[in-house]
């Protein structure tokens, strides 16, 4: 039961990081733009959520409202900072959105204040499912679960089936060459920007409500997902997928299984491992 | 009238002689800076002074070790805080292990523990340098994002470690019973100490000044240019960049080794994401490709972070912004401006 239990977590976790890593995979691969902020807007759209919920009750409503002001933040990010430093080198790339990431990170603190806050679930999710005797499992990590995977479908649906999705694939592999063709290749970034950061407050949110909200949450997830496009591919969507699955299940496995030292560098192991097969990643999009 | 591909290549303009002349004079102010600044502090009231012209220098060591890479090889890291980890580890665990009479046995050798600054050192440097050639062997082979992204993987891997190592402290860290001991050198004099740090900061500048001018630092700087032309001409690029990230490991793990001995203390911190970051950001403000200017932007970092962080504990709030703009609105950082560079590389 325990590893059905720790794989059902795994997987849970990995979906979680396949939201954030959705969106940060397509900007890195249409744009060749590296954003450390993206966990900035994880954690905003936690922050948001447990706000509204103060005021309007609702943990639905609490969630589309955290991932449309978020996405309207990310947007003017966007619009104001990101948008001059496409055509730079990703050393200033990592430095300015460094500088964002400390920016972010301060101004949640002015505004929220430093202590964490809580986001409350409705009773229907709160309570958990009894699979059988002796073995129940909440169900709130059940509908993370079914939100990554709704999502997942639905990115690979609007990826590979639709005009925009082709839009997409073209520009990450030839930018240029869309361009070319009279596509306003930053129009279509600034709504897939939107979009990713919208999926990350969704990720804050969901997670929030089962780690907690506070400042600096966004911080240590990055890192992970940044992990999990690089191990899937830069660009792919199936492979931020798979390395989603892959990072999540190992690093929950990792804390029950192995020893804490190397629990907790399975992650980077699994990553160092994968380079070193595959330099470009699972499932490679462009070098 | 400037050549035109020297610009482009980040090469001086116009006038070369000028050029030289005004780099020599801003490296004459900042070691005169520093040689007099202790006095100055005195002089001045403020002893405190003295401690940040130390801290500039020890992040200076780290931040020119990253410039190594960055600024002549072209291998962005996001990891160099490793080998300061690394550095500053192997001085603490040692000087623990001597303090609390562990022993390591492996097979039939015993391992000490020793505060010896002439066994510790070179140990922690030859480690970190071992470290560097492990990481680099398996970075190098990527490059671009995979390669930011790989090196923040493996100084995660190393604060992580650190972070487990309960023994030693874990998560709240160790503190060091004292400096390390250097003969008749008496390091815990602060004075004395701050001297010695000048020595080595000047050392690795020398070093490494001389080495980017060199036979080795020129492929160097052409593999950042054009790496493929440079193995057409037949070099074996991926050695050179090794060598280079193996030096640049061992400085860093130099200054983990003066991060321990002048803050008595070492934690996982020194390890973290936020330190890479700090190295890098030293860079970018003061100039990467000039070796002086990663010194002279630690020195604008530590300073900033000292005057907004009396104002406000939300620094942070205010500096991000300014990096922003320092960023967007520069060319190649301070030291950039002050040569009158008209361009950078990467």
């Amino acid at each position: 039961m325990l590893i059905v239990e720790q794989s059902l977590n795994g997987v849970e976790f990995g979906l979680t990081l396949f939201l954030l890593a959705a969106g940060l995979t397509l900007v890195l691969g249409i744009m060749r733009f590296i954003n450390l902020a993206h966990g900035s807007f994880y954690m905003i759209g936690a922050f948001i959520a447990a706000t509204t919920q103060t005021i309007v009750h609702s943990y639905l409503l609490s969630l589309v409202v955290a991932c449309l002001m978020t996405a309207a933040v990310g947007l003017l990010t966007e619009r104001i900072v990101f948008r001059t430093l496409y055509e730079r080198g990703p050393l200033d790339q990592v430095i300015v959105t460094y500088g964002i990431v400390m920016f972010f990170n301060e101004m949640v603190r002015i505004i929220f204040g430093n202590l964490p806050l809580s986001i409350s679930l409705p009773n229907i999710m709160a309570n958990s499912v009894q699979f059988s005797a002796g073995f129940s499992y909440p169900i709130f990590r059940l509908v993370i679960s079914g939100v990554g995977v709704a999502v997942a479908f639905g990115l690979y649906f609007l990826v590979n089936r639709t005009r925009a999705g082709m839009l997409i694939r073209a520009g990450a592999s030839d930018r240029s060459m869309i361009q070319a063709l009279g596509i306003r290749i930053n129009l279509l970034f600034a709504l897939v920007f939107a979009f990713g950061v919208g999926l990350a407050a969704v990720a804050g949110a969901l997670a929030g409500a089962l780690y907690g909200v506070q400042v600096g949450m966004g911080d240590n997830i990055l890192i992970l997902t940044l992990m999990v496009i690089v191990i899937g591919g830069i660009g792919s969507i199936e492979g931020a997928f798979v390395g989603a699955l892959l990072v999540g299940v190992v690093d929950t496995f990792g804390q029950v299984m192995l020893p804490p030292t190397l629990a907790s560098i399975s992650v980077y192991i699994l990553m160092a491992v994968v380079l070193f097969w595959r330099p470009r990643g699972l499932f490679p999009v462009y070098g | 009238m400037a050549d035109p591909v020297a610009t482009e290549a980040g090469i001086e303009p116009a006038s070369p002689i000028a050029g030289i002349v005004r780099r020599r004079l801003i490296h004459v102010g900042v070691f005169v800076v520093l040689l007099v600044g202790p006095f100055a502090a005195r002089l001045l009231g403020q002893p405190f002074y003295a401690d940040v012209l130390m801290r500039i220098m020890v992040y200076g060591i780290a931040a020119m070790s990253l410039d190594l890479i960055v600024g002549y090889a072209g291998i962005i890291s996001l990891g160099q805080a490793a080998f300061l980890g690394i550095g500053g580890y192997v001085t603490g665990i040692l000087d623990y292990n001597l303090h609390n009479g562990i022993v390591w046995t492996v097979g039939p050798v015993h391992f000490v523990g020793s505060s010896a600054a002439l066994v510790v050192w070179p140990l922690a440097i030859a480690l970190s340098a071992l470290g560097a050639l492990v990481i680099g062997a398996i970075s190098l082979r990527t490059r671009g994002v995979f390669l930011i992204m790989i090196t923040l993987a493996f100084a995660q891997m190393f604060y992580y470690v650190f972070l487990s190592l309960d023994a030693y402290g874990g998560q709240d860290g160790l503190e060091l019973s004292g400096r390390s001991a250097m003969g008749p050198i008496p390091l815990n004099n602060d004075l004395v100490f701050y001297y010695l740090v000048f020595v080595l900061f000047a050392a690795v500048f020398v070093f490494l000044s001389r080495l980017v001018n060199s036979r080795f630092g020129m492929v160097v700087k052409g593999c950042m240019q054009n790496e493929k032309r440079m193995q057409t001409l037949g070099f074996e690029t991926y050695r050179y960049k090794l060598t280079c990230f193996v030096i640049s490991g061992a400085i860093a793990g130099l200054a983990g080794i003066l991060f321990a001995n002048m803050n008595m203390f070492i934690s996982p911190g020194i390890t973290s994401f936020e330190r890479s970051g700090d190295l890098l950001i030293m860079g970018i403000l003061g100039g990467f490709g000039t070796l002086i200017g990663p010194v002279i932007g630690a020195a604008i970092y530590l300073v900033l972070q000292l005057v907004l962080g009396s104002y406000t504990t939300h620094w942070q709030a205010i500096f991000g912004p300014i990096l922003i703009v320092i960023v967007l609105s520069g060319r190649g950082g301070i030291a950039g401006r002050l040569y009158g560079r008209q361009g950078r590389k990467w």
